[in-house]
């Protein structure tokens, strides 16, 4: 068997007296000195983690590895994350010790290659997307737009003049977009798209007033259309005194195309994690630097690098600073990665990838326009939206399609997203992926819609191939068990009241 | 779809039974074939004093989380603590036994805004299809 | 670029098969005012001129590894096993996306519900989330929890939590109807009891307390939470995870929430990040966690397997009706603390909390002798103390720096009262005669 069955927990692998990591003996202090602590301050409580020996929790974890697709092992069509090749040396180059064994807070003399890294890698985000300044604290793509939405009410509060309470979002915006802005007392509008998935300029123009602090677009948007009025929409909404916040998932399509600083962007976030090609580490870590136009520098969180004759610095932070957003200086580990990214990309390799990624997504969408309905019409940006609303007369849900993939070795595309799109099935397949993966693609696509015709059935409970098939939410989510003391106070209970336990979750495998 | 006739609907779905200055709320048929399986309630407590057409409650399915609107104002008697440990009763029973809680009105006259089950069946019939 | 497959004649072909003359017409949408920005950058570098730029650039670099370092304050050196590093750098577990298709991601969801199983037997407490960003962000999101949770408009701050959180939760807060309110320390550097008690009024929604706090002491919680809670609010706890390995959890302290930082299980320093924010509360609070949890269920076969769940008031879902905007965890380290924790095992836990111990006592104990430096004496300490200096702390620092020995965080740069003193930690990673010769160069200044 390839996979390994075993779904034991470590703790139901535990054994009382097995070790793996072996610690110093020896104490410097002597015996007695811990008797001194006084017993009101010492933990009383034993720790139950689990007991194994270091073989046995390699193999654990290895095992567990092995449940996953990832990137290096599956194509990852997944709309709008932008699943790209995360390349080795950038790995290599964040596991040296002489990055990642500096400490936050040392002087900085003693880190002027970190410096310079952090520095290289803001002057290239600089010029990428036009914008004059960034901060790399935020911690990944939603942290950057709370960021950014900081940025926007420290900037109209020291301008004084109308109170400025609505945010505008497109109605096919990511859910991070109206949930940043809420988070500050926002009154978040929705603008509608027009019917060919793009800002529908009569209904921005209505909410268009005084009140607006800011509108948050992403673009390419999510439907994967390049907002064709973006100057249009920038000049109304700067006309108004708003800001313009840009979204920065879907920049991937744009490297050397277009610039969202030339665009009329006040604000951006860039995911290091999806354009810059970082690990998703299965959720994170990953990176969300937010840049800046000059009117909005000293709003920056700080402290900033700068470069003094002595080198490079913090600068002490701007008295109108909106104050630090992270407990450092960011993920520092994704920047290094991206840094090695941008080094290999140079001048030359950003259109390169940008026209790769464009060119495939619309090979893809050529290739299944005749079998699956396009959401928008003519050519796309990195990625496109399908609609399977047709399916729905045999009882089959975007959802099912993608659990099917699974079974022929691809991941599913991003499902049931954007909102705009009854059953939606989001591709962004990436510069990265060869002719010959789109092409295996396509046709497993095209094999699934015949099994829709002649065997529903087998897509709707798909996946037939992977450890598990269709996990029950609705019961994870009324009997929670979210931890293995859950269980061990679940099984007593049940226990004690003497009910039989069907419930597979108490069962112990062993 | 079951629609009983002597209860009143809001536009939002909750439905009201009226006992002298008493009201019952729940959630209606359709809205509960509308949120799916609910996974759990956050119930208002006995005491707290809610507005007509102001959040009373929050009903949650995996999908989503929807808020239960006050259909009057007035202050919260009773909730319907066996949705703890079952909030499934709404969609079994979204009438009798799912419940969700009880109030004493303040102003009868909100009473007069409410929909019969004959205006909230055609508006549920104009209601867009997902 | 060795990344991209495609060959010119496929590009070629594939814009036919499209049915476009040109790659332009796939781009009309784009104005030809933005098209084709002149972008200064530098040309494209082969591999091993990556590599070789990327060593130049760490040999500027004096890492903790080259030194001595007795750097702390909220980033931590530790050992970390070999294992560890080894399953973090798993590729099926590196190059994943979230387990939003849970049949694909049933490895990161079993190492997420084993780091939330640790995290609850670590402090004492009920519910783990998957983790934030880091320490202070996790604490801003506590402090949130607890504001919504009360529905009160005010937060009561330790002022000897460490100030990047304190700075954090202030950003988040500001502009919001909340306020931020805060409670001295005493000369001794544990928290101002008085102070204490006189400003937990009816507006206070949580109380944050740091122990070990920012100068190293392990706080006297006794009867802190019993008095927070008659007065409503909730009792918010940051710790370092390692030191529970030896004092009083969380948990056994009566507080509502945990949060901090993770760092020390298993994550290297690495300039400040990325780190893990762990974030643990009660059953009560369960419904109010934010960010991801992974939870136990049945497959449609009945087999065992594990979900995202409680999601419903995330943003993906409830958009600007969501509690948080947050929409990933620190999954990667998530699973390294839980392969660190996973190592060290039931006895390794309390025996790193007290080799930690171990270290700094003796290097307190020593420098308490040298007659230029005082220490904090009465209150017992983790791995870290503060030390007062008779000299400027910058000499001493210019003085040390030039024996490759890091000699520990200026207090003044965070509390300008603290002249001249400074902030040393001491941790498994020193050797008896790492500490003597640290103690011998101060003896010297």
């Amino acid at each position: 068997m390839l996979i390994s069955q075993d779904d034991r927990l470590s703790f139901e692998k535990s054994k009382p007296g097995r070790r793996a990591v072996s610690l110093p003996k020896d104490r410097f202090s002597g015996e007695d000195s811990l008797k001194n602590i006084p017993k009101g301050l010492l933990r009383q409580t034993s720790i139950g983690f689990p007991e194994m020996s270091e073989p046995d929790i390699v193999r654990h974890f290895i095992n567990l590895s092995r449940k996953n697709f990832s990137v290096d092992t599956h194509f990852y069509p997944l709309g709008s994350c932008t699943m790209k090749y995360n390349p080795k040396v950038n790995e290599w180059a964040a596991r040296q010790e002489k990055f990642s064994a500096l400490h936050p807070l040392q002087v900085e003399a003693t880190a002027q290659g970190m410096f310079q890294i952090l520095w290289e890698l803001e002057e290239g985000l600089k010029e990428i997307s036009g914008m004059d300044r960034f901060t790399m604290q935020p911690a990944a793509g939603a942290h950057g737009e709370l960021t950014g939405m900081m940025l926007v009410r420290a900037y109209h509060a020291s301008r004084g003049g109308p109170t400025r309470t609505k945010v505008l979002v497109p109605d096919s915006s990511h859910g991070t977009n109206p949930a940043s802005a809420a988070l500050f007392g926002y009154h978040v509008v929705e603008i509608k798209s027009n019917s060919h998935g793009c800002v529908d300029m009569d209904d921005l123009k209505q909410h268009l007033d005084e009140h607006v602090a800011c509108l948050m677009l992403t673009n390419p948007n999510t439907l994967g259309l390049f907002e064709k009025n973006i100057l249009e929409i920038t000049r109304l909404v700067h006309q108004c005194g708003g800001l313009l916040y840009y979204d920065g998932a879907n920049l991937n399509p744009l490297l050397g195309i277009a610039r969202p600083g030339d665009m009329g962007f006040d604000i951006i976030h860039i995911n290091l994690h999806k354009t810059f090609s970082t690990p998703h580490g299965g959720g994170g870590p990953g990176s969300g630097p937010v840049g800046v136009k000059k009117h909005l520098i000293p709003f920056l969180p700080g402290p900033l690098v700068e470069q003094t004759k002595k080198g490079y610095a913090w600068a002490s932070s701007s008295p109108q600073s909106i104050g630090r957003v992270k407990l450092f200086h960011g993920n520092v580990g994704v920047m290094v990665r991206a840094y090695a990214y941008l080094k290999t990309l140079g001048k030359e390799g950003l259109r390169k990838v940008s026209e790769a990624a464009i060119l495939n997504a619309n090979y893809m969408k050529e290739m299944l326009k005749d079998t699956f309905k396009v959401a928008t019409d003519g050519p796309c940006m990195h990625e496109f939206v399908l609609s399977l609303k047709s399916f729905s007369a045999q009882g089959v849900h975007a959802g099912d399609v993608g659990k099917r993939l699974l079974d022929y070795g691809f991941h599913a595309p991003t499902v049931h997203f954007p909102l705009v799109v009854p059953e939606a099935l989001m591709i962004e397949p990436t510069e990265t992926e060869a002719r010959e993966t789109l092409d295996l693609f396509i046709q497993a696509m095209k094999d699934i819609a015949l099994e829709i015709a002649t065997d529903p059935e087998k897509v709707k409970n798909a996946p037939h191939t992977l450890p598990v098939r269709r996990p029950n939410d609705v019961l994870a989510a009324r009997k929670p068990i979210l931890s293995y003391r859950d269980q061990v106070r679940e099984k007593a209970l049940a226990a004690e009241k003497m009910l039989p336990t069907t419930d597979c979750r108490l069962q112990t495998s062993d | 779809m079951n629609f009983p006739e002597n209860l009143r609907y809001t536009k939002t779905h909750e439905w009201i039974a009226v006992q002298g200055t008493k009201v019952k709320v729940g959630v209606t048929e359709y809205a509960q074939k509308e949120i799916s399986d609910v996974v759990f309630v956050e119930l208002p407590k006995a005491g707290q004093a809610v507005q007509q057409a102001k959040m009373a409650a929050v009903v949650e399915s995996v999908k989503a989380a929807f808020d239960i609107y006050a259909p009057v104002s007035g202050t919260i008697t009773d909730a319907n603590k066996a949705l703890e440990a079952n909030p499934g009763l709404i969609n079994h029973s979204p009438y009798a036994d799912g419940w969700i809680f009880e109030l004493e009105l303040s102003n009868p006259s909100e009473l007069n805004s409410l929909m019969t089950a004959a205006q909230y069946h055609e508006a549920v019939q104009q209601a867009p299809k997902h | 670029m060795p990344y991209l497959s495609l060959t010119e004649e496929e590009k070629k072909a594939m814009l036919g098969e499209i049915g476009v003359r040109s790659f332009d017409e796939l781009i009309k949408d784009i104005p030809v005012s933005l098209r084709d920005p002149k972008i200064s950058l530098p040309s494209s570098l082969s591999e091993p001129e990556v590599q070789d730029l990327i060593s130049k650039l760490g040999r500027k670099n004096t890492s903790t590894k080259d030194a001595l370092s007795f750097l702390g304050a909220g980033s931590y050196e530790h050992f970390i096993p070999a294992a560890a590093l080894e399953i973090v750098g798993r590729q099926e577990f590196l190059t994943a996306y979230t387990p939003y298709q849970p049949e694909a991601s049933q490895g990161t969801l079993q190492a997420i519900y084993e780091y939330q199983s640790l995290m609850t037997e670590l402090t004492g407490l009920d519910v783990s989330n998957a983790s934030h960003y880091d320490g202070a962000t996790s604490l801003a999101e506590a402090a949130l929890v607890a504001l919504k949770h009360t529905d009160r408009p005010k937060l009561l701050v330790a002022r000897s939590v460490h100030p990047h959180y304190r700075e954090t939760m202030r950003t988040y807060l500001a502009g919001t109807p909340y306020k931020v309110e805060e409670f001295g320390f005493n000369e001794d550097g544990n928290f101002n009891r008085e102070e204490f008690v006189a400003k937990l009024d009816a507006t206070v929604a949580g109380v944050i307390f740091q122990t070990p706090n920012f100068l190293g002491l392990v706080e006297d919680l006794e009867g802190v939470s019993e008095k927070i809670h008659a007065n409503g609010s909730l009792m918010i706890l940051t710790s370092d995870p390692l030191s529970l390995g030896l004092f009083k959890s969380p948990g056994e302290w009566g507080a509502d929430i945990a949060a901090g930082e993770g760092q020390p299980l298993g994550l290297s320093m690495m300039f400040g990040g990325p780190y893990l924010g762990y974030f643990v509360t009660t059953q009560a609070l369960m419904r109010r966690i934010p960010g991801r949890l992974a939870g136990l269920t049945q497959d449609a076969d009945g087999k065992r397997a594990f979900c995202l769940t409680l999601q419903a008031r995330e943003q993906h879902i409830r958009r600007e009706r969501a509690g948080s905007n947050i929409c990933s965890n620190q999954a990667l380290c998530a699973l390294a603390a839980c392969a660190y924790m996973t190592l060290l095992g039931k006895k390794g836990i309390h025996e790193i909390a007290e080799i930690n111990w171990d270290r700094a006592n003796y290097l307190r104990n020593k420098i308490a002798g040298l007659k230029n430096f005082e220490v904090d004496t009465m209150q017992p300490i983790f791995n870290e103390f503060r030390v007062k200096s008779k000299k400027s702390f910058a000499k001493i620092e210019e003085k040390l720096m030039a024996q490759d020995i890091f000699p520990g965080v200026a207090l003044e740069t965070f509390y300008p009262e603290l002249k001249d003193q400074f902030l040393v930690c001491a941790t498994e990673t020193k050797s008896k005669e790492d500490l003597d010769r640290f103690v011998e160069a101060l003896a010297q200044c």
